[in-house]
Order: C-alpha cells, then sequence, then structure tokens
C-alpha cells in the first residue's frame, strides 16, 4: 500500500517537475511548481514527518510561491516564452542518454541500502518530530543554524545593493 | 603518512567552544559594526571604512596566529580550528587585506562608491574560514553558501555597468546550479553513512566496508566533486570563469580568483582526505582527469586571449588545474605544496590585478594586451612589479610560482604519477608564452597613446610593496612558510 502511494506521489513529483522547465507560459511553470511543492510534503508526511510537511506547505507552497507568482504579474510576462533555452540540446541528450544506460547498470547490481538511522518511527512516535527537530538543532547544529543568520544577512544586503533605486 | 588526522593534544571540546570560531566571531562583529557605521557617513568618507576593515583583518589575524599549534574543537564536532585550517584562513585574510587596498581607488574611478562592499567582503572571508575550518558537511556546505552570496553580490556590485551585472547574474545562476550538485552528493553521502561529521563518515565506511560498493556513496562522491570542482573553476565546469572575472569589478575579480578558490581546495581536501579515503583510489583516478583537462584547456584557451582580464581568468583555471596534480598526488609533499601554492598565488595574482585596477580608466578599462605598449619604459617601478607577477604566474625563479610548482610536481612524482608531472611541466612551459606576451608588450612595442600620469593612490602603493614582498620572499627563502605548510597538515 505505502509502495503504490509513494510511486505515485514520486511520479507526480517528477512531472510536475519537468512541467516546471518545459512550460511555455511562466504561470503554467509556477502553478507546476506548487504542486512539485505540495507532493514533496506529502512524501514528509509519509516519513513521519509532519513538521516538515507543515513547513514546507506554509513556506515554500504558500510564502514563496504568492511571491513569485506576483513577481510574474506584476512583470507582465503574459506573453509565452518563445524558446525555451535549448544550448547543444541534441549533445546533452545524447550525454544524458548514456549517463541513464550507466546508472541503471550501476543499480542493477548492487544494493542501495545506507546506514539505519537512530529516530524511527517509534522513537518519533515517543517524543515527538517537532521535539526532535529542534533537538539537534540546538545541539549538534547549533552552528550551521548560527551561520543561517549571516547568510540571511548578507542576502539582504545583497538584495538592497543591487536592487535599491538609490543608495 | 596521516594527514589532516584529528589532533591528539585537542584542547576539552564538549559543547560550544568560541575559541574554536574566534576568527570567524570577531570579523563578523566587525563586518556587522561596519554596516551601522556606514549609515553615520558620508560618501566622500567611505574610504575609512577600509581602513577599519583592514584594522580588523589584522586583528583577526592575530588571533589565527596565536591559535597555532593549539588546536581546538567545538560545537559538538562541526568546527576543528587545527593548524591546517589556520593556514587556510591566513591565506583568506591576505586575499581580503590586499583586495580591500586596491578597492578604494577603483570605486572611485567608477562612481559606485558604496561602503556596503567592505562587509560584504569580510563576509565572504568569515565564509571561506568556515570551509576550511567545517568537519561537518552542513557547516562546509553554509560557509560555502555565505561566501556564494557575497560574490554574486561583489561581482554585480557596479551596477551601472551592463557587464558588471551580467557577471552577477551569470555568476548566480551557474553557481546555484552547483551548489544543488553539492548538496545532493552530501544528501546522499549522508543517505548512505547516516552522519554529516567528516571524521564520523571516515569511521563508518571503515566498519561498514559493505558500504563502498553502494551507488549512493559512489554517486554522493562524484557530486561534491562537480560541486568543488565549479568553486575552483576546475575544467569542464570552468565556463563561467572568463565571463565573471570579464565583467566584475577589478578588484573583485582579483579577489575571486584567489580566496574561494582557496577555500573551495580547503573543503575539498577536507571533505575527500579525511572523510572518504577509503575511496582514495577512484577520486584520485577521478582527480587526475581533471587536473590534466583543467591545466590543458586553460593555458591553450589562455594563448589566444587579447583581454588581460580574460587571459589572466583562463590562467587562473590552468593555476587550478597545477594545484590539482598536488592534490591528485595525496601524499605530504603534494598537499603541502597545495597550501604553499594557494598563499603565493594570492601575492602574484592580486598583484597583477593591482596593475590592471591602476592602468584603467573611467569606463575604459584598457584592457587589451595592446594597452600596455610602452608601459614598461612609462613606468619603469610599475613594469617591474608587473614583470616580477607574470614571472610567478609563469613559474620561472626566484619567484614563489616557480617553488610552489616544484612542490606540487614532485609530489605526484613520488606518488608515482610521473606523467601528471609531465604533462603539468609542459602545460608550465605553454604558459610562458602568453605570460610573456605582455612583457613584450610593455618593454618592445612603442606606446600607441600617451600614457597620462598615472595616480598611484598610498594603499595601491602598500599593495604592490605586499605583493612584490610575497612573491619574492618565500620564493627565495621558501623554508619557513614551507616548514607551516607541512606542519599544518601533519599534526
Amino acid at each position: 500500500m505505502e509502495t503504490i502511494f509513494f510511486t505515485i506521489v514520486a511520479a507526480v513529483t517528477v512531472l510536475s517537475g519537468i512541467m516546471v522547465v518545459t512550460c511555455r507560459n511562466p504561470i503554467n511553470s509556477a502553478l507546476s511548481l506548487i504542486l512539485t511543492f505540495f507532493c514533496i510534503a506529502t512524501l514528509y508526511v509519509t516519513l513521519d514527518a509532519p513538521f516538515m510537511a507543515a513547513v514546507q506547505v506554509l513556506v515554500y507552497a504558500g510564502a514563496i510561491m504568492v511571491l513569485i507568482v506576483f513577481v510574474i504579474m506584476l512583470l507582465n510576462i503574459r506573453s509565452e516564452v518563445g524558446r525555451r533555452y535549448t544550448h547543444a540540446g541534441i549533445i546533452g541528450t545524447v550525454v544524458g542518454f548514456l549517463m541513464l544506460v550507466l546508472t541503471f547498470n550501476f543499480l542493477n547490481n548492487s544494493s542501495l541500502t545506507g546506514a539505519k538511522g537512530l529516530i524511527t518511527t517509534d522513537v518519533i512516535n515517543k517524543i515527538g518530530h517537532t521535539e526532535l527537530i529542534a533537538r539537534s538543532m540546538f545541539t549538534d547544529f547549533l552552528l550551521p543554524f548560527e551561520i543561517t543568520s549571516i547568510l540571511l544577512l548578507v542576502a539582504i544586503i545583497g538584495a538592497v545593493i543591487l536592487s535599491k533605486k538609490k543608495i | 603518512m596521516d594527514m589532516l588526522q584529528f589532533p591528539a593534544n585537542i584542547a576539552a571540546a564538549a559543547g560550544v567552544n568560541f575559541a574554536a570560531i574566534m576568527p570567524e566571531v570577531i570579523l563578523s562583529v566587525i563586518a556587522m559594526a561596519l554596516l551601522l557605521v556606514n549609515v553615520f557617513i558620508n560618501s566622500e568618507q567611505k574610504a575609512y571604512l577600509g581602513y577599519l576593515s583592514l584594522i580588523g583583518i589584522v586583528v583577526t589575524f592575530f588571533s589565527v596566529v596565536s591559535g597555532w599549534g593549539a588546536p581546538q574543537s567545538g560545537f559538538n564536532n562541526s568546527v576543528l580550528q587545527d593548524n591546517f585550517s589556520l593556514f587556510f584562513k591566513g591565506t583568506f585574510l591576505v586575499s581580503a587585506f590586499l583586495t580591500i587596498l586596491i578597492t578604494d581607488q577603483y570605486l572611485k574611478r567608477e562612481e559606485c562608491n558604496w561602503g556596503e562592499i567592505y562587509p560584504l567582503i569580510l563576509f565572504a572571508t568569515v565564509g571561506m574560514m568556515l570551509m576550511a575550518s567545517g568537519t561537518d558537511l552542513m557547516t562546509i556546505f553554509l560557509g560555502l553558501e555565505v561566501l556564494s552570496v557575497s560574490l554574486y553580490v561583489l561581482a554585480g556590485f557596479n551596477r551601472a555597468n551592463l557587464k558588471s551585472n551580467e557577471a552577477g547574474l551569470k555568476y548566480f545562476l551557474l553557481g546555484a546550479f552547483s551548489t544543488g550538485f553539492l548538496l545532493y552528493g552530501m544528501a546522499l553521502i549522508y543517505g548512505s553513512t547516516g552522519t554529516t561529521r567528516v571524521a564520523a563518515i571516515a569511521s563508518y565506511i571503515s566498519q561498514n566496508g559493505m558500504v563502498l560498493s553502494n551507488p549512493m556513496l559512489v554517486a554522493g562522491m562524484l557530486l561534491m566533486a562537480v560541486g568543488f570542482s565549479f568553486k575552483i573553476a576546475a575544467a569542464p565546469f570552468h565556463m563561467w570563469t572568463p565571463d565573471v572575472y570579464e565583467g566584475a569589478p577589478t578588484p573583485m575579480t582579483a579577489f575571486m580568483s584567489v580566496g574561494p578558490k582557496a577555500a573551495g581546495f580547503a573543503a575539498f581536501l577536507r571533505v575527500f582526505i579525511v572523510a572518504l579515503p577509503a575511496m582514495k583510489a577512484d577520486w584520485s583516478e577521478l582527480l587526475w582527469v581533471l587536473a590534466v583537462l583543467t591545466m590543458t584547456v586553460g593555458n591553450i584557451t589562455a594563448l589566444k586571449q587579447t583581454n588581460i582580464k580574460r587571459m589572466l581568468a583562463y590562467s587562473s583555471i590552468a593555476h587550478a588545474g597545477y594545484v590539482l596534480v598536488g592534490f591528485t598526488a595525496g601524499n605530504a609533499v603534494g598537499t603541502a605544496g597545495v597550501l604553499f601554492y594557494m598563499l603565493s598565488y594570492a601575492f602574484m595574482n592580486i598583484g597583477a590585478f593591482a596593475i590592471i585596477v591602476l592602468v584603467g580608466r573611467k569606463g575604459e578599462e584598457n584592457n587589451n594586451v595592446s594597452d600596455y605598449a610602452g608601459f614598461g619604459f612609462k613606468h619603469p617601478v610599475l613594469g617591474m612589479c608587473m614583470s616580477i607577477f607574470l614571472f610567478s604566474l609563469a613559474g620561472i625563479p626566484p619567484a614563489a610560482g616557480f617553488i610552489g610548482k616544484f612542490y606540487l610536481f614532485s609530489g605526484a612524482i613520488q606518488a608515482g604519477y610521473v606523467w601528471l608531472a609531465i604533462i603539468g611541466v609542459l602545460n608550465s612551459a605553454a604558459s610562458v608564452y602568453y605570460y610573456l606576451r605582455v612583457m613584450v608588450f610593455m618593454y618592445m612595442k612603442d606606446p600607441t597613446e600617451e600614457f597620462d600620469w598615472l595616480a598611484v593612490s598610498p594603499s595601491l602603493a602598500l599593495c604592490l610593496l605586499l605583493s612584490v614582498a610575497g612573491v619574492l620572499i618565500p620564493g627565495i627563502v621558501p623554508g619557513t612558510l614551507l616548514d607551516l605548510a607541512q606542519k599544518a597538515i601533519l599534526m
């Protein structure tokens, strides 16, 4: 049951991802992107990560996508993109196909199971998903968490420098 | 020979240990303070921000020097400030210092004199330092992001200039793409080993040998190699380099060609030597191919460039190739050569770019090689400086570039990669052509137009002085610096 569900959701994710880059109309691309985000949120739910799913929907499918759609509308990109960027399309197809064959060969001869994590479904049910995230964020990954604040500061400065009319 | 091992004489590492990130903390605090100061001063006084950031860099440098030999680990082993990272931190600080010295004159000339450039350079340096001392894939990745985001902005800093805009946007798009590769590689490694700590990955692999045949681990290694190769501008991931280097403001080009490259190598070395020693046979083969491609593509394309910034861009690709030779060797001599070379490359390349800044005019960068006709006679001292930098880039003794290449290639020979060293030397010989072509124009052609009197600001003169010293002193007496580089990797 779970496998079938995963297959369907994963297929929709990949297809809508392809739609994002192949759609002629930017609005369609944006809407496909929303679909992709929702599918990923669904995958988080199947992984027992409801908090991640909620954040994914709120932040990505909600806030960020609204911004993207707003920008598309404000910039008035109504006309279709005449041609997508197709530099060296044939070479890309050939190389991509070869890579695909290699990858399949590679995958057929080996197992994909990696290390089993410590945080199983039982642990999540006992302690709680949000608490687990908070614990690892403020203990093991405290430094990366702090670096993120510097990263955001730099991004803000950059946005102001590059786009403000008069500095 | 064990390199970059977890130091034995380490200070107690449990929990948060601010001593392990002291240089980063100092530099970020200074950068944030400068942002505030920037609001209160008018546009004629922006140069003071430059002086303040220079003071900040010197203070940070003292904290780096005082940490030498006393390794510190902190934040549950997500950073490790050992001699290896300290040596690289020194290199980053040197490149930021020299860059800031040449920035002010350029900004005034191009009328984009906004004070934010100095905090951005400092934040980029913080990102590089985190990459060098990160022992967790997350720390390395976020350090790389801090560095990259600052660089995207710095590349497009000259907003009124279309080429600068193009450089910023191109760098942003391709950089974001390559970051995706790197992050995907890290995710696959995490998936197959269950940890992001660099040392823990190695111990997991050594305890569970089966994981080596897991395609996820192999694909993760390959994707990370792609991501890092983009950052160090190795062929075939070098396509962004010439356009970005040409369009970006010249001082920022100097910075980009030195600091981030060194940071990329620092993280590349740390992840591959510490986390994936079990796959060394695989990745050294991969790096062999990358090194040969990078050297050859860089040098051959540089041969026919007429724009000097583009020429130096391709030359920087070629230099990444030489450094990859030392990395491929994977022994102590080659790796110490990488450290030595990145530091001396900082001096010679930023020095050369300082001269390019000088020759440029507002709106007219005078970037063609033919613009240098007669330069050596009109400005004998500047011409001599440029010749020293070019000789060093070409790897001619007694400049530091020669010693660096000597160690990189002898490392390769000791490790049994004789052909790699031969290809490297041949490439180095080919590169002499395009470096010396600039000198032929400087000394053997008559000037096509009258040179104006070049205004050399004191800070730019200081940059040239330091660069010449940094090229000649390690070139003539390399012992001290090489000793430091060797101590940096073996402790």
